[in-house]
Protein backbone atom coordinates (compact mmCIF):
# COMPACT_ATOMS: atom_id res chain seq x y z
CA UNK A 1 0.00 0.00 0.00
CA UNK A 2 2.78 2.57 0.71
CA UNK A 3 4.69 1.38 -2.29
CA UNK A 4 1.52 2.13 -4.40
CA UNK A 5 1.53 5.64 -2.87
CA UNK A 6 4.99 6.08 -3.56
CA UNK A 7 4.36 5.09 -6.89
CA UNK A 8 1.55 7.60 -7.87
CA UNK A 9 3.47 10.42 -5.94
CA UNK A 10 6.26 9.66 -8.03
CA UNK A 11 4.04 9.77 -11.13
CA UNK A 12 2.39 13.23 -10.23
CA UNK A 13 3.77 15.42 -7.35
CA UNK A 14 7.42 14.42 -7.32
CA UNK A 15 7.14 13.96 -10.89
CA UNK A 16 11.12 14.67 -12.30
CA UNK A 17 10.51 17.21 -15.22
CA UNK A 18 7.84 19.39 -13.00
CA UNK A 19 8.55 19.25 -9.71
CA UNK A 20 12.81 18.81 -10.13
CA UNK A 21 13.49 19.69 -14.10
CA UNK A 22 15.82 16.43 -14.14
CA UNK A 23 16.43 15.42 -18.00
CA UNK A 24 15.58 18.92 -19.15
CA UNK A 25 18.22 18.83 -21.49
CA UNK A 26 17.46 15.84 -23.34
CA UNK A 27 13.69 16.71 -22.73
CA UNK A 28 13.89 20.11 -24.83
CA UNK A 29 15.53 18.50 -27.92
CA UNK A 30 13.52 15.79 -28.35
CA UNK A 31 10.16 17.31 -27.46
CA UNK A 32 9.70 18.10 -31.17
CA UNK A 33 7.48 15.57 -32.21
CA UNK A 34 5.68 13.13 -30.24
CA UNK A 35 7.06 9.54 -31.81
CA UNK A 36 10.58 10.27 -31.00
CA UNK A 37 9.52 11.50 -27.41
CA UNK A 38 7.61 8.60 -26.84
CA UNK A 39 10.88 6.50 -28.01
CA UNK A 40 13.06 8.62 -25.16
CA UNK A 41 10.26 8.20 -22.60
CA UNK A 42 9.89 4.47 -23.03
CA UNK A 43 13.81 4.43 -22.38
CA UNK A 44 13.94 6.26 -19.90
CA UNK A 45 11.58 4.17 -17.74
CA UNK A 46 13.04 1.42 -18.30
CA UNK A 47 16.80 2.48 -17.37
CA UNK A 48 15.27 4.00 -14.39
CA UNK A 49 13.55 1.34 -13.56
CA UNK A 50 16.41 -0.65 -13.71
CA UNK A 51 19.02 1.19 -11.90
CA UNK A 52 17.27 2.30 -9.25
CA UNK A 53 16.90 -1.35 -7.64
CA UNK A 54 20.50 -1.80 -8.46
CA UNK A 55 21.69 1.29 -6.77
CA UNK A 56 19.69 0.62 -4.05
CA UNK A 57 21.66 -3.00 -3.67
CA UNK A 58 24.74 -1.19 -4.03
CA UNK A 59 24.13 1.34 -1.37
CA UNK A 60 22.73 -0.78 0.82
CA UNK A 61 25.51 -3.53 0.66
CA UNK A 62 28.22 -1.65 -0.02
CA UNK A 63 28.44 1.87 0.09
CA UNK A 64 26.36 3.10 3.33
CA UNK A 65 28.13 3.75 6.59
CA UNK A 66 29.20 0.28 7.98
CA UNK A 67 27.17 -1.73 5.32
CA UNK A 68 29.99 -3.93 5.03
CA UNK A 69 28.99 -5.76 8.33
CA UNK A 70 27.87 -8.73 6.38
CA UNK A 71 31.52 -9.49 4.97
CA UNK A 72 33.03 -9.25 8.78
CA UNK A 73 32.16 -7.64 11.95
CA UNK A 74 35.72 -5.66 11.58
CA UNK A 75 34.42 -3.68 8.79
CA UNK A 76 31.21 -1.92 10.91
CA UNK A 77 33.27 1.53 10.84
CA UNK A 78 33.62 1.56 7.40
CA UNK A 79 32.06 4.29 5.07
CA UNK A 80 32.11 4.78 1.74
CA UNK A 81 29.62 6.70 1.08
CA UNK A 82 31.78 9.12 -0.66
CA UNK A 83 32.26 6.85 -3.60
CA UNK A 84 28.80 7.08 -4.35
CA UNK A 85 28.64 9.11 -7.12
CA UNK A 86 31.20 7.54 -9.11
CA UNK A 87 30.06 3.91 -8.07
CA UNK A 88 26.03 5.08 -9.28
CA UNK A 89 27.58 6.69 -13.17
CA UNK A 90 29.59 3.64 -13.25
CA UNK A 91 26.52 1.72 -12.75
CA UNK A 92 24.34 3.62 -14.92
CA UNK A 93 26.84 3.93 -17.61
CA UNK A 94 27.35 0.13 -18.39
CA UNK A 95 24.16 -0.69 -17.83
CA UNK A 96 23.28 1.39 -20.76
CA UNK A 97 25.87 0.03 -22.39
CA UNK A 98 24.36 -3.51 -21.84
CA UNK A 99 21.18 -2.97 -22.28
CA UNK A 100 21.81 -1.29 -25.80
CA UNK A 101 23.54 -4.70 -26.64
CA UNK A 102 21.03 -7.25 -25.32
CA UNK A 103 18.20 -5.23 -27.27
CA UNK A 104 19.97 -4.82 -30.43
CA UNK A 105 20.71 -8.96 -30.14
CA UNK A 106 17.07 -9.33 -29.03
CA UNK A 107 14.65 -7.25 -29.93
CA UNK A 108 15.67 -5.64 -33.31
CA UNK A 109 12.66 -3.40 -34.04
CA UNK A 110 12.71 -2.20 -30.36
CA UNK A 111 16.30 -1.31 -31.01
CA UNK A 112 15.95 0.26 -34.43
CA UNK A 113 13.08 2.55 -33.03
CA UNK A 114 15.47 3.44 -29.54
CA UNK A 115 18.51 3.14 -31.22
CA UNK A 116 19.62 6.78 -31.27
CA UNK A 117 18.24 7.55 -27.59
CA UNK A 118 20.19 4.44 -25.53
CA UNK A 119 23.67 6.09 -25.27
CA UNK A 120 22.20 9.35 -25.16
CA UNK A 121 20.63 8.02 -21.54
CA UNK A 122 24.12 7.53 -19.61
CA UNK A 123 24.24 11.16 -19.34
CA UNK A 124 20.30 11.63 -18.61
CA UNK A 125 20.37 13.78 -15.49
CA UNK A 126 16.76 12.12 -14.48
CA UNK A 127 18.65 8.60 -14.02
CA UNK A 128 21.26 10.19 -11.92
CA UNK A 129 18.52 11.96 -10.33
CA UNK A 130 16.31 9.08 -9.28
CA UNK A 131 19.39 7.24 -7.55
CA UNK A 132 20.73 10.14 -5.54
CA UNK A 133 17.19 10.76 -4.13
CA UNK A 134 17.10 7.37 -3.30
CA UNK A 135 19.92 7.43 -1.31
CA UNK A 136 18.75 11.04 0.49
CA UNK A 137 15.33 9.54 1.59
CA UNK A 138 16.83 6.32 2.57
CA UNK A 139 14.33 3.73 1.03
CA UNK A 140 13.76 1.06 2.77
CA UNK A 141 13.48 -1.74 0.81
CA UNK A 142 14.13 -3.09 -2.68
CA UNK A 143 10.27 -2.66 -3.69
CA UNK A 144 10.36 0.80 -2.75
CA UNK A 145 13.33 1.89 -4.79
CA UNK A 146 11.55 -0.32 -7.79
CA UNK A 147 8.21 1.44 -7.23
CA UNK A 148 10.06 5.00 -6.81
CA UNK A 149 11.91 4.29 -9.99
CA UNK A 150 9.27 2.87 -12.43
CA UNK A 151 6.89 6.31 -10.98
CA UNK A 152 9.64 8.65 -11.69
CA UNK A 153 10.22 6.97 -15.19
CA UNK A 154 6.48 7.01 -15.76
CA UNK A 155 6.15 10.85 -15.05
CA UNK A 156 8.82 11.63 -17.12
CA UNK A 157 7.34 9.91 -20.23
CA UNK A 158 4.33 11.35 -19.07
CA UNK A 159 5.57 14.56 -19.15
CA UNK A 160 7.44 14.62 -22.22
CA UNK A 161 4.69 13.03 -24.15
CA UNK A 162 2.31 15.84 -23.22
CA UNK A 163 4.39 18.80 -23.75
CA UNK A 164 5.41 17.41 -27.54
CA UNK A 165 1.73 17.19 -28.67
CA UNK A 166 1.73 20.39 -27.42
CA UNK A 167 4.37 22.04 -29.33
CA UNK A 168 4.03 19.90 -32.18
CA UNK A 169 0.55 22.32 -32.51
CA UNK A 170 2.53 25.45 -31.31
CA UNK A 171 4.81 25.03 -34.30
CA UNK A 172 1.76 24.31 -36.70
CA UNK A 173 -0.91 26.59 -35.77
CA UNK A 174 0.36 29.43 -33.47
CA UNK A 175 1.83 32.37 -34.55
CA UNK A 176 4.41 32.74 -31.78
CA UNK A 177 6.55 35.73 -31.51
CA UNK A 178 9.65 35.82 -33.54
CA UNK A 179 12.38 35.28 -30.40
CA UNK A 180 10.48 33.06 -28.19
CA UNK A 181 10.30 30.48 -31.21
CA UNK A 182 11.93 27.02 -30.63
CA UNK A 183 12.89 26.27 -27.58
CA UNK A 184 11.43 29.80 -25.70
CA UNK A 185 7.54 28.88 -25.91
CA UNK A 186 8.35 25.48 -25.17
CA UNK A 187 10.49 26.64 -21.40
CA UNK A 188 6.82 28.14 -21.17
CA UNK A 189 4.39 25.37 -22.29
CA UNK A 190 6.56 23.33 -19.96
CA UNK A 191 5.60 26.05 -16.95
CA UNK A 192 2.30 26.26 -17.67
CA UNK A 193 2.38 22.27 -17.59
CA UNK A 194 3.83 22.48 -14.60
CA UNK A 195 1.41 24.96 -12.82
CA UNK A 196 -0.91 22.35 -13.53
CA UNK A 197 0.78 19.60 -12.31
CA UNK A 198 0.68 21.50 -8.82
CA UNK A 199 -2.84 21.34 -8.10
CA UNK A 200 -1.82 17.11 -7.58
CA UNK A 201 0.04 18.15 -4.62
CA UNK A 202 -0.88 16.39 -1.55
CA UNK A 203 -2.52 13.76 -3.55
CA UNK A 204 -2.87 10.32 -1.06
CA UNK A 205 -4.51 6.79 -2.07
CA UNK B 1 39.34 30.85 -33.21
CA UNK B 2 41.66 33.17 -31.33
CA UNK B 3 42.10 32.48 -27.42
CA UNK B 4 40.42 35.73 -27.16
CA UNK B 5 37.02 34.30 -29.11
CA UNK B 6 37.08 30.69 -27.42
CA UNK B 7 37.20 32.73 -23.59
CA UNK B 8 34.25 35.45 -24.25
CA UNK B 9 32.03 34.39 -26.95
CA UNK B 10 30.13 31.79 -24.68
CA UNK B 11 29.03 35.36 -22.90
CA UNK B 12 26.36 35.91 -25.08
CA UNK B 13 27.17 34.68 -29.01
CA UNK B 14 27.25 30.80 -28.39
CA UNK B 15 26.12 30.90 -24.15
CA UNK B 16 25.46 27.93 -22.98
CA UNK B 17 22.37 27.67 -21.44
CA UNK B 18 20.95 30.44 -23.93
CA UNK B 19 21.60 29.29 -26.89
CA UNK B 20 23.29 25.72 -26.73
CA UNK B 21 20.51 24.86 -24.33
CA UNK B 22 22.65 22.86 -22.35
CA UNK B 23 22.22 22.55 -18.49
CA UNK B 24 18.95 23.83 -17.78
CA UNK B 25 18.15 21.78 -14.87
CA UNK B 26 20.50 23.00 -12.50
CA UNK B 27 19.75 26.45 -13.92
CA UNK B 28 16.18 26.56 -13.03
CA UNK B 29 16.56 24.16 -9.57
CA UNK B 30 18.61 26.05 -7.67
CA UNK B 31 17.48 28.79 -8.47
CA UNK B 32 14.99 29.86 -5.62
CA UNK B 33 17.78 32.12 -3.72
CA UNK B 34 20.54 33.88 -5.05
CA UNK B 35 23.31 32.20 -2.73
CA UNK B 36 23.33 28.39 -3.99
CA UNK B 37 23.21 29.67 -7.28
CA UNK B 38 26.09 31.56 -6.89
CA UNK B 39 27.89 28.53 -5.15
CA UNK B 40 26.60 26.11 -7.79
CA UNK B 41 28.07 28.48 -10.44
CA UNK B 42 31.50 28.64 -8.68
CA UNK B 43 31.31 25.02 -8.56
CA UNK B 44 30.80 24.60 -11.89
CA UNK B 45 33.08 27.04 -13.32
CA UNK B 46 35.99 24.94 -11.67
CA UNK B 47 34.86 21.44 -12.35
CA UNK B 48 34.08 22.41 -15.70
CA UNK B 49 38.22 24.27 -16.56
CA UNK B 50 39.81 21.23 -14.81
CA UNK B 51 38.11 18.59 -16.39
CA UNK B 52 38.50 20.66 -20.12
CA UNK B 53 42.38 20.72 -19.11
CA UNK B 54 42.52 16.98 -18.02
CA UNK B 55 41.13 15.50 -20.79
CA UNK B 56 42.50 17.78 -23.41
CA UNK B 57 46.09 16.63 -21.91
CA UNK B 58 44.97 13.16 -22.18
CA UNK B 59 42.80 13.26 -25.22
CA UNK B 60 45.30 11.53 -27.37
CA UNK B 61 45.63 8.31 -25.23
CA UNK B 62 41.89 7.80 -25.17
CA UNK B 63 40.22 4.95 -27.06
CA UNK B 64 37.04 6.19 -28.79
CA UNK B 65 34.86 3.29 -27.60
CA UNK B 66 34.85 3.95 -24.54
CA UNK B 67 36.27 8.02 -24.44
CA UNK B 68 32.37 8.61 -23.04
CA UNK B 69 33.19 6.08 -19.81
CA UNK B 70 36.52 8.01 -19.17
CA UNK B 71 34.94 11.10 -19.37
CA UNK B 72 32.45 10.64 -16.85
CA UNK B 73 34.64 9.39 -14.66
CA UNK B 74 37.33 12.24 -14.69
CA UNK B 75 34.50 14.31 -14.35
CA UNK B 76 33.05 12.24 -11.40
CA UNK B 77 36.13 12.50 -9.76
CA UNK B 78 36.48 16.43 -9.87
CA UNK B 79 32.47 16.62 -8.64
CA UNK B 80 33.05 14.04 -5.37
CA UNK B 81 36.35 16.51 -4.39
CA UNK B 82 33.92 19.65 -4.81
CA UNK B 83 31.13 18.40 -2.71
CA UNK B 84 33.50 16.79 -0.64
CA UNK B 85 34.88 20.49 0.03
CA UNK B 86 31.47 22.03 0.39
CA UNK B 87 30.30 20.27 3.01
CA UNK B 88 33.67 20.92 4.80
CA UNK B 89 33.58 24.76 4.28
CA UNK B 90 29.81 25.48 3.33
CA UNK B 91 27.50 23.01 4.64
CA UNK B 92 24.22 25.49 4.71
CA UNK B 93 24.69 25.77 1.39
CA UNK B 94 25.14 22.29 0.54
CA UNK B 95 22.19 21.14 2.46
CA UNK B 96 20.13 23.73 0.09
CA UNK B 97 21.94 22.32 -3.32
CA UNK B 98 21.43 18.33 -2.10
CA UNK B 99 21.69 16.14 -5.13
CA UNK B 100 22.17 19.53 -7.40
CA UNK B 101 26.21 19.34 -6.74
CA UNK B 102 26.05 15.44 -7.61
CA UNK B 103 24.09 16.05 -10.72
CA UNK B 104 26.86 17.95 -12.23
CA UNK B 105 28.21 15.06 -13.39
CA UNK B 106 25.47 14.63 -15.29
CA UNK B 107 25.21 18.25 -17.20
CA UNK B 108 25.16 18.02 -20.63
CA UNK B 109 27.37 21.23 -20.42
CA UNK B 110 30.40 19.03 -19.38
CA UNK B 111 29.90 16.58 -21.26
CA UNK B 112 28.88 18.94 -24.41
CA UNK B 113 32.46 20.76 -24.08
CA UNK B 114 34.66 17.91 -23.56
CA UNK B 115 33.12 16.33 -26.33
CA UNK B 116 33.26 19.62 -28.74
CA UNK B 117 36.10 21.32 -27.49
CA UNK B 118 38.95 19.48 -25.35
CA UNK B 119 38.76 16.32 -27.15
CA UNK B 120 40.34 18.10 -30.40
CA UNK B 121 41.99 21.39 -28.36
CA UNK B 122 45.47 21.96 -26.61
CA UNK B 123 45.13 22.20 -22.64
CA UNK B 124 45.33 26.18 -22.52
CA UNK B 125 42.57 26.87 -24.94
CA UNK B 126 40.49 24.21 -23.02
CA UNK B 127 40.84 25.98 -19.77
CA UNK B 128 39.59 28.73 -20.94
CA UNK B 129 36.80 27.52 -23.27
CA UNK B 130 35.90 25.78 -19.47
CA UNK B 131 36.06 29.01 -17.70
CA UNK B 132 34.14 31.06 -20.17
CA UNK B 133 31.53 28.34 -20.77
CA UNK B 134 31.44 28.49 -16.53
CA UNK B 135 31.00 31.90 -16.90
CA UNK B 136 28.31 31.79 -19.08
CA UNK B 137 26.46 29.69 -17.29
CA UNK B 138 26.70 31.47 -13.73
CA UNK B 139 25.73 34.74 -15.43
CA UNK B 140 21.97 32.89 -16.25
CA UNK B 141 22.42 31.40 -12.89
CA UNK B 142 22.67 34.83 -11.01
CA UNK B 143 20.50 37.12 -13.29
CA UNK B 144 17.40 34.01 -12.57
CA UNK B 145 18.39 33.85 -9.01
CA UNK B 146 18.71 37.69 -8.72
CA UNK B 147 14.74 38.26 -10.01
CA UNK B 148 13.40 35.20 -8.11
CA UNK B 149 14.82 35.99 -4.85
CA UNK B 150 13.94 39.61 -4.99
CA UNK B 151 10.73 39.29 -6.53
CA UNK B 152 9.82 35.92 -4.26
CA UNK B 153 10.95 36.87 -0.96
CA UNK B 154 11.81 40.49 -1.23
CA UNK B 155 15.44 39.70 -0.34
CA UNK B 156 18.93 39.47 -1.70
CA UNK B 157 21.47 36.95 -0.52
CA UNK B 158 19.10 36.57 2.86
CA UNK B 159 19.42 40.76 3.47
CA UNK B 160 16.26 42.71 3.21
CA UNK B 161 16.11 44.68 0.12
CA UNK B 162 12.58 45.98 -0.14
CA UNK B 163 11.94 48.30 2.46
CA UNK B 164 8.99 47.91 5.09
CA UNK B 165 7.14 51.10 4.21
CA UNK B 166 6.36 49.52 0.67
CA UNK B 167 5.33 46.15 2.66
CA UNK B 168 2.49 48.05 5.36
CA UNK B 169 1.45 50.01 1.74
CA UNK B 170 0.27 46.87 0.99
CA UNK B 171 3.05 45.15 -1.26
CA UNK B 172 3.26 41.19 -1.08
CA UNK B 173 5.98 39.23 -2.29
CA UNK B 174 5.13 37.31 -5.50
CA UNK B 175 5.29 33.67 -3.84
CA UNK B 176 4.64 32.32 -7.49
CA UNK B 177 8.41 33.28 -8.00
CA UNK B 178 9.97 30.85 -5.18
CA UNK B 179 8.07 28.01 -7.04
CA UNK B 180 9.68 25.86 -9.82
CA UNK B 181 7.37 26.49 -12.37
CA UNK B 182 8.11 29.90 -12.18
CA UNK B 183 12.28 29.68 -13.42
CA UNK B 184 11.14 28.81 -16.56
CA UNK B 185 8.93 31.81 -17.01
CA UNK B 186 12.26 33.37 -16.33
CA UNK B 187 14.95 31.30 -17.93
CA UNK B 188 12.22 32.12 -21.04
CA UNK B 189 12.09 35.91 -20.90
CA UNK B 190 15.81 36.24 -20.50
CA UNK B 191 15.57 33.92 -23.79
CA UNK B 192 12.94 36.23 -25.10
CA UNK B 193 15.62 39.54 -24.57
CA UNK B 194 18.52 37.94 -25.28
CA UNK B 195 16.89 37.23 -29.26
CA UNK B 196 15.32 39.88 -29.43
CA UNK B 197 18.69 42.13 -29.67
CA UNK B 198 20.97 39.22 -31.44
CA UNK B 199 18.26 38.39 -34.41
CA UNK B 200 20.39 35.73 -35.87
CA UNK B 201 19.89 33.41 -33.20
CA UNK B 202 16.04 33.12 -33.65
CA UNK B 203 14.78 30.15 -34.82
CA UNK B 204 12.08 30.31 -37.52
CA UNK B 205 9.79 27.01 -37.46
Amino acid sequence: MENLNLFIRSIFVDNMIFAYFLGMCSFLAVSKNVKTAFGLGIAVTFMLTITLPINYLLNTYVLSSGALVWLSPEFADIDLSFLSLIVFIAVIASMTQLVEMAVEKYAPALYASLGIFLPLIAVNCAILGGSLFMQQRDFTSVGTALCAGAGWGIGWLLAITAVAAVRERVAQYSNVPAPLRGVGIAFIITALMGIAFMSFLGIKI
Amino acid sequence: MSNKNVFFNPFSKSNPVLVQILGICSVLAVTAKLEPAIVMGLSVIAVLAFSNVIISLIRNTIPTNIRIIVQLVVVAGLVVIVSQLLEAYAYDVSKQLSVFIGLIITNCILMGRLEAFAMANRPWPSFLDGVGNGIGYSIILVITGFFRELLGSGTLLGYQVIPQCLYDAGYVNNGLMILPPMALIVVACIIWAQRSYNKDLQENQ
